[in-house]
């Protein structure tokens, strides 16, 4: 029987294997580019601790980087970037600021409880709209944001390591 | 919240009927029984009831809008019409794959019941490469794609599904186009069957022909309604936009066309034997391929439902698993028969074999025009995008030949054919089909050759079609009416592609604009509150030059959950050309950008897809 042909067949579609396997840990991730490097726009919402109302005006103000993470407590890849946040909530230079979604009040502040507050501020989005305007696709997710409201980077789903130190790079 | 449990549960009991089924199915391999043992059959009946229980309590979740199922929570919503709350039970990744797995367990079953007169070790392979495929399936779901998780604490409400999903089209398009991919598996795993057992022939053949065409009628129905979707809903005005998840599922539509017809030569001369077998074994790889670049997110697209990359891990190394023990038994158990048959240049076999390198040939223009980017991406880190130009390019002046050779090649005889082909009448409907396509020219200022030439031999293969009916020749019925269907789609679509006109503008409410051939109104605006979203409905009256007056109300939708705007063009369909009027919003302005665009032909280019699957369908009714 003639080898050559079942040998080069194979050869292929290793190849082609390899190239898809490849192709699948690039992340793909479609992020429109349209909201990077443009200002967030200001709104208004309830804190999570007590009942007052805070204007994002106020939160990008001080020369560090923010991160605005949005999160649930039925959120259940929310649970697994915590521990990175909570690590990052170390970092002097960055300032974490959660904005819950679309969840009741008594389950969030127990996640909190149970899992750390790396937030410095935490806000509440009850009904969902201000991670619309903010233009998230869904928990968790993440904005990086400078001191002058500028987006410098999304990341839609939860953070791992690979955007811990994008996050880093971000702050030299 | 008990169904869930209930779904969950038999989903793993249908897994354990089905790792069960593979000792006792191979130990009916070697009993002396002439005929299966009927405790498959049990075992096979007890599966599907489980995944179809499965299912159906996925379905109630749905209806019930149980929140504590993570998928309910995020496609559905208690404001949601009955309907696509249904629907949107395969709206969605998990649910879509639950939905796979019960056609391809439902197939099996339908293969065991109506192959009672095939070889007994011939079904039993058959069914145990399928159960290969089938607990494949199984694990992909339990694994990475659970359809039903648990949420807690229990949302109050679901996100919703996705506006544009909520249409009648899509609540049965993926089940008919999973039909179609489904039914390639069968074909799959007969062929593997076929192979080791030695029997690649013409009553093989026969059997198999009958999985080709069903499945080859359900894609090409789920592919048009894919496509009328687009039409309709889309709002661009096209339906065909080579989107890398259209042209996944024309793979395996083009490979099953050759299937089709190579299929048929092995039944009545029994040629082309391994050229099936490659056939068949390509056409669910390729339906698996297309899986796995659209589920993956390898590809971005709008059906991109998922980027989890373990679900793309995981159907990759199963695709490729499943193409490399079809490849070692194809080259380790496939002994090809040397038949000596006399073959002549002029007979019905060429023709067929010419049509298949024309299929090829388009396959692989497709296949290579959706992988390319990726491939690229991956080596060289450069993203491109191909679209529309590439293929007009490339398929366009092959269309040529393909056009002509058809309108010839399904009239040769099998074997040998000694009647010259070309008689006055065939010559005199050339020149014919020459003088209309410059009728037809004459009014449109395109003065490309190639378009031309590719009109006149539409026409020309248009007419051929016709004319067979009316004449006694080599031809059947079923024949007869798919290839005049695609004679058909072929003219509409050109056709359409020639002489389509669009207006686009913006216009606020009261105003007028006139364009080249009439004037469009913008009468009024109406504003309502429907049961999930808010509808405004522009009243547009458009003037055409020959005083012909219609009144089009394109609808825009603002949905509340998720907050997303549709669009819904209004389209007013007759025999010779749609009108269709779309707006949208100008983000800050009040006034609207609206696209008006005459689309000639758009029916027929439905019409003719129906014609040929009617064609394919009444080789039914002639077996019996």
């Amino acid at each position: 029987m003639n080898k050559t042909l079942p040998i080069s067949i194979l050869i292929f579609l290793v190849f082609c294997f390899f190239v898809f396997l490849k192709g699948l840990s690039n992340t793909n991730n479609y992020i429109p580019n349209e909201s990077l490097g443009k200002k967030i726009s200001s709104f208004n919402a309830k804190n999570f601790f007590n009942k007052q109302e805070t204007n994002s005006d106020e939160l990008f103000i001080e020369k560090k980087i923010y991160l605005l993470n949005i999160w649930a407590s039925w959120c259940v890849p929310c649970r697994n970037e915590h521990k990175i946040l909570m690590q990052l909530s170390q970092n002097d230079s960055i300032k974490i600021i959660g904005l819950n979604y679309k969840d009741n009040l008594d389950n969030a502040k127990k996640f909190i409880n149970d899992m750390g507050n790396p937030y410095s501020k935490i806000l509440r989005d009850q009904d969902g709209t201000i991670s619309i305007d903010l233009g998230a696709y869904g928990v968790p997710e993440t904005l990086v944001i400078d001191n002058n409201k500028i987006i410098l980077k999304k990341f839609v789903g939860p953070l791992n390591n690979q955007s811990l130190k994008e996050i880093k790079s971000l702050i030299r | 919240m008990f169904f869930s449990q209930l779904g969950f549960y038999s989903l793993i009991i249908g897994l354990v009927f089905s790792i069960i089924l593979f000792p006792v199915a191979y130990r009916d391999l070697f009993t002396d029984s002439n005929s299966i043992s009927s405790n498959i059959f049990s075992i096979s009946f007890l599966k599907l009831f489980f995944v179809l229980l499965s299912f159906i309590c996925l379905i109630i979740s749905f209806i019930n809008s149980d929140f504590s199922n993570e998928i309910v929570y995020n496609n559905s919503h208690t404001t949601k019409p009955l309907l696509y709350k249904i629907s949107g039970t395969w709206g969605n990744h998990e649910g879509s794959f639950l939905l796979c797995l019960l056609i391809l367990v439902f197939f099996i079953f339908i293969f065991l019941i109506t192959s009672r007169k095939e070889p007994k070790k011939y079904r039993i392979i058959t069914l145990l490469f399928q159960e290969i495929i089938i607990i494949g399936f199984f694990l992909f779901l339990l694994i990475t794609s659970n359809p039903f998780n648990h949420l807690f604490p229990i949302p109050k409400e679901g996100l919703g599904l996705n506006p544009i999903l909520q249409d009648p089209i899509l609540v049965i398009h993926p089940p008919i186009l999973y039909l179609g991919y489904i039914g390639s598996s069968i074909i799959l795993s007969s062929s593997i069957a076929a192979i080791i057992q030695n029997q690649v022939n013409s009553e093989w053949a026969k059997n198999l022909k009958i999985w080709v065409i069903i499945s080859w009628i359900f894609l090409t129905i789920g592919i048009v309604l894919g496509s009328i979707w687009a039409y309709y809903e889309l709002g661009w005005g096209g339906f065909w936009f080579w989107d890398p998840v259209e042209n996944i599922s024309l793979m395996p539509w083009l490979c099953l066309t050759a299937l089709v017809h190579s299929v048929i030569v092995l039944e009545k001369r029994s040629l082309f034997a391994t050229w099936t077998l490659i056939l068949s074994i390509s056409s669910f790889t390729l339906s698996m391929c297309g899986t796995f670049l659209v589920r993956s997110g390898i590809l971005n697209s709008v059906h991109t439902f998922a980027n989890d990359p373990s679900r793309g891990i995981f159907i990759l190394f199963f695709l490729f698993f499943l193409i490399l023990i079809s490849l070692i038994i194809f080259f380790f158990f496939y002994k090809e028969k040397k038949i000596k048959q006399k073959n002549f240049l002029f007979s019905k076999e060429t023709s067929i074999l010419i049509n298949n390198w024309f299929m090829m040939y388009f396959l692989s223009v497709v296949l290579i025009g959706t992988v390319y980017p990726i491939f690229l991406e991956v080596i060289t880190n450069e993203k491109i995008s191909v679209g529309a130009p590439f293929y007009s390019k490339l398929l366009i002046p092959f269309l040529i030949p393909f056009l002509f050779l058809m309108s010839i090649g399904p009239k040769m005889k099998w074997i040998r054919q000694n009647v010259k082909l070309f008689n006055v009448k065939l010559i005199l409907l050339f020149f014919l089909s020459i003088f209309l396509s410059c009728l037809i020219l004459f009014k449109t200022e395109l003065d490309t050759l190639f378009v031309s030439v590719l009109v006149i031999f539409s026409v020309y293969l248009f007419f051929v079609t016709i004319r067979d009916f009316f004449i006694n020749n080599q031809i059947n019925f079923s024949q007869k009416i798919s290839h005049f269907g695609f004679s058909l789609l072929i003219l509409s679509i050109i056709m359409n592609g020639i002489f389509s006109r669009e207006v686009i503008t913006n216009i606020g409410v009261g105003e007028k604009y006139e364009f080249n051939n009439g004037t469009i109104y913008f009468e009024n605006i109406n504003t309502s509150e429907k049961k999930n979203y808010t509808s405004i409905v522009g009243i547009f009256r458009i003037k055409e030059n020959n005083n012909n007056e219609i009144y089009l109300e394109p609808e825009l939708r603002i949905f509340n959950q998720p907050l997303i705007v549709t669009s819904e063009a209004d389209i007013k369909t007759n025999f010779i050309a749609d009108k269709f009027l779309v707006m949208n919003f100008v983000k800050g302005n009040d006034y609207y950008n609206i696209k008006y665009q005459t689309k000639p032909f758009m029916i027929w280019i439905w019409l003719s897809a129906v014609l040929m699957c009617v064609g394919a369908l009444i080789n039914f009714f002639k077996r019996r």
